[in-house]
Parts: C-alpha cells; sequence; structure tokens
C-alpha cells in the first residue's frame, strides 16, 4: 500500500469514528485504537498516542462551546484536574512498563464497561441540603442556565469523586482514551453532579488530562506525525459534522448498535491480548 | 445576581477560555492539515512498518528537533508542530485560568490552577520518558 492510499483510509475511518463517536456521545476514541490495531494492524503504542492527540482536538473543540453555554462548572473541573493529572502522568509511566497485551486486555475489559454504562438510566440528583462541608469550602456547588431559569445544585463525597478521578485519570494516560465511563462513576454516582454539567466538565477536563500523559508519549515516541494527520483531521472533522446533525430519531437505536459493536471490538482486544497477537 | 461584578467577570473568563480553545484547535488543525498535504504529495516511499513499534525518529521527539524540521518545511515536522499547539492548547487554558483567578481574587483556585500547571510542567521535564 502507498503512503497516499493508506492516509486517505485512515482519514476515512477516523472520519466514521468521529461522527458515530459525537451522535452517541461515547467520544472518537473508543473506536480509533481498535480501528488502527485490529482493522490496520498498527501496533498498540502508535494507536495510543494517536488517540491522546486525537481526543485532545475533540474534547477541546467542543468544550469551546459548551464553557461559553455556561454548563461547565470550571471550578469543578479545575479541582478534579488535580486528580486526572496525576493520574494521567501515572498511567503514562506505568505504560512504559506494562506489555502491550495486558494494555489490549485491560483497555477491552474497559471499552465493556464503556458500553454497559451507556445502557444506564440518568438521573439528575438536585438534592441541595445533602451537601458537603468540603463542596462549600471548594466552592463546587453551583446553578447552570436552563430555558426555565437557572437550576441550582449541590454536591457531596468529594474525596470520593476525588479518587475515583486519579482512577480516571491512569486509565486516561495508560490507554490514550478520554475514561469518560470513570468520570461518570466519579461525578454522577458519587457525587452526584447533574448529568448535563458532569457531561460537559468531564470534557472539559479530557484535553488537560491528555496533555499530561501526551508530553511524555511525545518524547518517548509514540505520538508518530504520519499517523497523526488522518486521525486527528478525520476525527474532528467527523466530530463537527456530527455536532451539525440533529437526529429527530433513531439516536437510541444507534446507541445500542454502537454499543453492540464497541463489545464486539472489546472481546476481540481482549482475545487478541491473551493469545499475544497484540 | 446578574448585576453583580463578579457574574460578568465570570462570564468574561467563559467568554474567553472558549475563544482560546476554539483558536488553538482550529490553528492546530490548519497547520496540520498543511503538513499533511504536503506529506501526501512528497511521499512516495514506502509505509512505514507500523505493524510493529520502531520508536520515532528523534527529530519529531523534542522542540528543538521540530523547529529545526519547520525551517526545512519537512512534512512531518509541519504535522508535529500542528500537534504541539494542540497540546499547548489546554496547557495554555490552565495559565490563563491562574490568571484569571487571580482577578478574582480567589486564591484558593489560583494554588489549585498552579497545582495542575505544575503536574504537567512536571511531565515534561520530569524525564519520565
Amino acid at each position: 500500500m502507498t503512503i497516499v492510499t493508506f492516509t486517505l483510509i485512515i482519514l476515512a475511518g477516523a472520519f466514521l469514528a468521529g461522527l458515530l463517536g459525537s451522535l452517541t456521545g461515547l467520544g472518537g476514541a473508543v473506536i480509533i485504537i481498535p480501528l488502527l490495531t485490529l482493522g490496520f494492524g498498527i501496533d498498540l503504542k502508535y494507536a495510543i498516542g494517536t488517540s491522546l492527540v486525537a481526543i485532545i482536538a475533540n474534547s477541546s473543540g467542543s468544550a469551546a462551546a459548551y464553557v461559553r453555554e455556561g454548563i461547565t462548572n470550571i471550578r469543578l473541573g479545575m479541582f478534579l484536574e488535580i486528580a486526572t493529572t496525576v493520574g494521567a502522568v501515572i498511567g503514562a509511566v506505568i505504560a512504559g512498563f506494562v506489555p502491550s497485551h495486558i494494555v489490549a486486555v485491560i483497555f477491552g475489559l474497559v471499552l465493556i464497561m464503556s458500553a454497559v454504562m451507556q445502557l444506564r438510566k440518568k438521573q439528575d440528583h438536585l438534592e441541595l441540603a445533602e451537601t458537603s462541608s468540603l463542596a462549600k469550602k471548594l466552592k463546587l456547588n453551583s446553578h447552570y442556565p436552563t430555558r426555565d431559569g437557572e437550576i441550582h445544585y449541590a454536591m457531596r463525597r468529594v474525596p470520593g469523586g476525588f479518587l475515583m478521578m486519579i482512577v480516571a485519570g491512569i486509565m486516561s494516560g495508560l490507554l490514550g482514551i478520554g475514561s469518560g465511563a470513570f468520570k461518570v462513576l466519579g461525578m454522577d454516582y458519587i457525587m452526584h453532579v447533574p448529568f448535563k454539567v458532569s457531561t460537559t466538565t468531564s470534557n472539559f477536563m479530557i484535553g488537560v488530562t491528555a496533555a499530561a500523559s501526551a508530553v511524555v508519549y511525545l518524547q518517548r515516541g509514540y505520538i508518530e506525525p504520519g499517523l497523526c494527520f488522518p486521525v486527528v483531521i478525520g476525527v474532528l472533522a467527523g466530530a463537527m459534522t456530527g455536532s451539525r446533525i440533529l437526529l429527530k430519531s433513531g439516536t437510541e437505536l444507534l446507541r445500542k448498535i454502537f454499543s453492540a459493536v464497541i463489545t464486539v471490538l472489546a472481546l476481540e482486544m481482549i482475545y487478541n491480548g491473551i493469545t499475544g497477537k497484540i | 445576581m446578574v448585576f453583580s461584578r463578579k457574574y460578568w467577570q465570570d462570564k468574561d473568563i467563559q467568554s474567553v477560555i472558549g475563544k482560546m480553545l476554539r483558536w488553538g484547535v482550529l490553528s492546530s488543525a490548519a497547520v496540520t492539515s498543511l503538513g499533511g498535504l504536503l506529506y501526501i504529495f512528497t511521499a512516495n516511499k514506502e509505509l512505514p512498518p507500523y505493524h510493529t513499534f520502531h520508536d520515532v525518529p528523534a527529530q519529531y521527539k523534542s522542540l528543538r528537533g521540530i523547529f529545526a524540521g519547520l525551517l526545512h518545511l519537512d512534512s512531518l515536522s509541519v504535522i508535529q508542530f500542528g500537534v504541539l499547539i494542540l497540546l499547548a492548547t489546554p496547557i495554555a487554558r490552565v495559565l490563563f485560568s491562574i490568571f484569571a483567578f487571580l482577578l478574582e481574587k480567589d486564591y484558593l483556585y489560583v494554588v489549585i490552577s498552579t497545582i495542575v500547571a505544575g503536574i504537567i510542567f512536571f511531565s515534561m521535564i520530569g524525564g519520565l520518558a
């Protein structure tokens, strides 16, 4: 295969990944890594490095819009970024020691977890009375605008959420993903942040988290420019197209199909990891 | 609340952060695409062996190497420069937050933002690679 053909095929694949990731809200990274490794036989290290760069582009692009809408909780994001960046650095260091086939198995397991969490019921907790004194001290409780006026919210169990964010950071640094599933666990389930706020704030944190490990990967030679060009531009273009398409119906079906596809890819990653093919 | 000084400052900060992120991504995409087009049109070699890890050549792993390649309009250096702009975008956002919280006199968050910047800085120069 020539460089031109290869680049164009990856560009098309990354575009689709970005488009589906944006339409379903699952993000593009979850299929970029299986696409590169299982689809094109590219080494997992290159795939992880490239994916990290792509998710910085994706998250920064959409965070720009969310931040201006005033839904993102910037203080919550900044505070939890201490945890996610520490985790990301740990993850990048661990990645230097853990063999690729074990990373592939962990990746598969996290992928299955993300797919399962897609099926959860979205429930907003808005009990203002239940907040902790730490949340007040850190000025985390806030409000966000809706058509029917401002919605105030309060959070609790800040240390638990913080610990979960360290795990999210480690997974992000180790696997080259945004770790949305762990962030949802930390913010929605433990801290009781409303769904809209946790989604946008998680997205806001992804860029900084990924940058913390990407600077290590760049120096380690995982970030290959010949792959970065088609993947970053493809995912970004796909995500931008996705955000302009408003699906009137079929979103739920699309999410279910996408979750099923991810589960199959996850099982294949685990199988290839166990048999040492990755 | 809407007419208080703090509310508008928060709004302004959000707007600046939004603009920073947008311009960072757009300029990175422009530079990366430019490098990519150069790469496609000048590449006549065979596909590099991506199926096994060979470590990227040293000139694409350091600021000095990437800038040196830029002077020769080396296509891969141009792409890598686009990647650098992308990595710098969220980092610049953290640095701006330190300044913004300082303006708001929210010293707790000045400290929190500085810690985040410090962790990233450590990751860059800590010899972790």
